[in-house]
């Protein structure tokens, strides 16, 4: 079947030069190789299959794909009425490499696949099953109705990979409560979107909604709510099975040691108590990183959420940390004396965050940090991850030469804090950031595993969600998988982006509208 | 009858007199509860228990409205869920102490406009009473009872083990302009009736009275018109599922009267008319490229006889479907550039006498237009343009300020209404011109009658509107842009100026009233970091 499917390719290979660019839209964000003719085949949902090919090492019973075909079946087929034509038989082949059918997409993980679509049948290979996941998403996209709602596929090659590893959304859970669905719903449209990497912000100073197995208390007291505003196991199980299912990781970030209001309601102690002159205030500040049982707790913290989070990376936060509260306690000011600190407060910050590092490797997983541990200090180990969230472009610019210079890998977010919003067209802005645009080697351009949209929860609840994230994180979404020469022009992303926002209205997405104009089933969940 | 609901009343009463020592230091905890706030508002700490399931609304026996009033009847079925928010009537609660507190809200109405349409003049103003097991709620007339149901819905509360709270609450409220409008685009994107109905019902939560619905405009014409079909079968997005069908229109003016308010229609022309050429050839100017048509059109050919044959019959329809005794003409950004370029137009300016001055071309336009609507008995409301170049229109005609910094709107505000003129206040609260942060608070601090003028001029201020133009909105979008910012200005119309100044105190109150939204299925955004007892479920 693959064969004769290659020998017709080739003769219409004429035909697909001139007329290419009417097909080639299809696919959000842009294939790396796409090629299509004009040729195309009447696809009848009761005559339509997905099929294991012999050769693959995955076989029915991959749960993995096996649910993938379950999902992406009314995915094609969104209005698939039973009294259908019994002609036209299409059957997807897919053949996988290597089958992880129950395991965990990781930071290594391949997502390359091939797909070539031909009379009858589809043809996906992948090298792994994260591959052909990303794959069924191309191959879905590619499928369209006529006026009459009859569905076509053409005649088309693609060759994929992404561009980055590290595609990642942030949600940010602490600020404002963003129940289940919201959460299940955002990993949907990731996968439309080809992101792999949810950034959980889990908590914060406002509110503590992760339910911890060890420490009870610090969601019965640190939630919004004990029962209604929390994320019990069950919940987080349900978010990282979700989220396997459809290729993406699920990092968890415990940010420390500022962010940590919420903590000190159900962990004593834990917190610096701030100092006015000599009596203590009654305000709390950071992790108090003078008392050995801050450690300890952390520990055990961490000990549960490494074993709780499947990923090898867990995000340690380390961000924007005042040391205004350090300096008014005197227990913290003996400590800075005893460790010949000075008065050098950045010092103690390194001192913590070291720590929390050790804490991590000694449970086997890598740490992924804000870049403010890297200008702060420079002892963590050489595999540690940075994560840039803040400055001008040029700050940016600066930012990744010096960290990709002394080595470390580094994850790009500054550019894409979507919670920020401006009236327009802001997803212009968001499509012609170029990651790699700083002055560095080629080896320190590799450095850049990635980057991640982040939608920081101030202004952000399961209300306004999705139509903040949607279609504006797309734009980010092909920028990080997609070739930046093929993907350049706002102008030409401009409608393929709007159909593309169309699909996602299609599939139950709130996505807003780009501008003037509509969608054939417009938005109905209102 | 008479004697119990009056003997109720008056003992209602001995027990506010009662209660004045207590709510004089504790008042600032209730009254908070509505938004936006009365007029006036008292209450005490006194709360009384409510059960759903002894809970009634009735009607005085000297109510002129009586069982069998549309208006009242479905109000009070509507408001039944909103005040008990999760009552299940096939599960009653175990508790024997369910059964006590019977509680009453007698609606006593002056006037009954049972089956008439909220109007420009229609009085809102209601006065409502909650003492032990009743409420009295006296209005004169329909549309006033709604605003006291609502007030009264948004006082009763909900202790952490689900039961329903009153407090003793005493008020007197009226809307500071009888106006106060939102303003939804359905030509830029199409919305959906869902969401318009769902828009009507927090305008109601909101007191907002009047639906600004610019159904037409460049992009799409989804007004299905029985006269000229054609306008929306090639003007629409598409002929049937992105159209307003009569029985549509029927249903949001029906949907909108029930709640009191207005629907007030926009046809916008000369300008903004794009997609009705493509449905009524001849209707737009032929541009010129030089000596021949460039294939593009402009605006409203105003030197065709046969434009205002077709606005005439046009307009004569849509005046029967929308029963408000205003339209609104529209008559913004006229382009000339158009009119220049056609001989035809340019020759009818000659013969007109009217030079090279195309105002005086629009003017001539808008008064046959303004006059068409006269004929049709019924007042023009138009955008500032029509103002800014020509003052030959009827005094009677509403000006609606659209465009410009604070000291222009300030100017605008004080030359029309010195040339006596009425006025209608949009410009500051073009709410789909998003900010990131808190910019409620932008719409909550404009002081609409801040300009230099008398206290005859200040009255022709009418009202204000919240507009939501749709080049970026949607279905998708329109409800969390809209809520709770909007209800920002709708405290700004509806409340005392000098009760409601501070955008500290406004925040708190705004905060649960968005919470309170929420519990009503409305998908308002949040204001700020924090929590709703019960989050928004429909995502």
């Amino acid at each position: 079947l693959a064969r004769r499917c290659y020998k017709q390719w080739l003769w219409f290979m004429v035909l697909f030069m001139s007329f290419s660019v009417i097909y080639v839209d299809a696919v959000w964000p842009m294939p790396q190789m796409i090629s299509s003719s004009m040729a195309r085949y009447t696809l009848n949902p009761r005559e339509f299959i997905f099929q294991y090919s012999s050769g693959s090492s995955a076989q029915p019973g991959c749960s993995l794909l096996d649910s993938a075909f379950e999902r992406y079946f009314p995915l094609i087929f969104t209005d698939y009425r039973h009294d259908e034509w019994f002609r036209f038989p299409f059957t997807v082949v897919v053949h996988v490499e290597r089958a992880e059918c129950e395991g965990y997409p990781d930071a290594d993980s391949s997502e390359s696949y091939k797909l070539s679509v031909c009379s009858g049948q589809a043809a996906l290979r992948a090298e792994t099953v994260w591959g052909a996941l990303r794959g069924l998403e191309s191959f879905s996209q590619l499928v369209y109705q006529d006026d009459f709602g009859e569905y076509f596929v053409n005649e088309t090659k693609i060759e994929d990979f992404p561009r980055f590893q590290f595609r990642g959304i942030l949600l940010d859970t602490s600020r404002h409560y963003l129940p289940l669905h919201a959460i299940l719903k955002t990993l949907d449209a990731m996968s439309y979107n080809k992101f792999n990497v949810f950034h959980w912000h889990i908590v914060d100073d406002p509110s503590f909604p992760y339910q911890s197995s060890t420490f009870p208390d610090l969601s019965s007291k640190g939630a919004f709510h004990p029962s209604t505003h929390v994320y019990t196991q069950i919940d987080v199980k349900r978010v990282i099975a979700h989220a396997r299912l459809r290729g993406i990781r699920v990092l968890a970030e415990f940010d420390s040691p500022g962010h940590t209001q919420s903590w000190g309601k159900g962990q004593p102690g834990l917190l610096t108590p701030c100092y006015k002159g000599t009596v203590p205030s009654g305000t709390f500040g950071p992790v108090n990183p003078a008392n050995s049982s801050s450690y300890q707790f952390m520990t055990r913290l961490f000990k549960e959420v490494t074993s709780v989070f499947p990923d090898s990376y867990v995000h340690l936060g380390g961000d924007e940390v005042d040391f205004t509260c350090w300096k008014s306690n005197p227990d913290v000011r003996g400590f800075m004396l005893k460790m010949g600190f000075g008065t050098d407060y950045t010092k103690l910050e390194s001192y913590y965050m070291e720590n929390m590092v050790n804490i991590t490797k000694g449970l086997n997983k890598t740490a992924i940090v804000w870049q403010d541990v890297f200008d702060y200090h420079e002892k963590i180990p050489v595999d540690t991850v940075l994560h840039i969230w803040k400055g001008s472009p040029g700050q940016i610019q600066q930012e990744l030469s010096s960290i990709t210079l002394a080595g470390y890998r580094v994850i790009l977010a500054a550019p894409w804090y979507i919670n920020h919003i401006d009236y327009g067209q802001d997803w212009e802005k968001y499509y012609t950031i170029q990651p790699l645009n700083f002055t560095g080697t080629e080896q320190q351009k590799k450095l850049v595993i990635g980057g991640e949209v982040c939608m920081w929860g101030e202004y952000v609840d399961a209300t306004n969600l999705s139509p903040r994230l949607w279609p504006r994180a797309s734009a980010a979404g092909e920028r990080l998988w997609s070739d930046e020469r093929m993907t350049s022009s706002v102008i030409d992303a401009f409608p393929r982006l709007v159909d593309f926002r169309c699909r996602l209205l299609r599939r139950g997405i709130q996505a807003e509208p780009l501008f003037v104009g509509h969608c054939r089933h417009e938005y109905q969940g209102i």
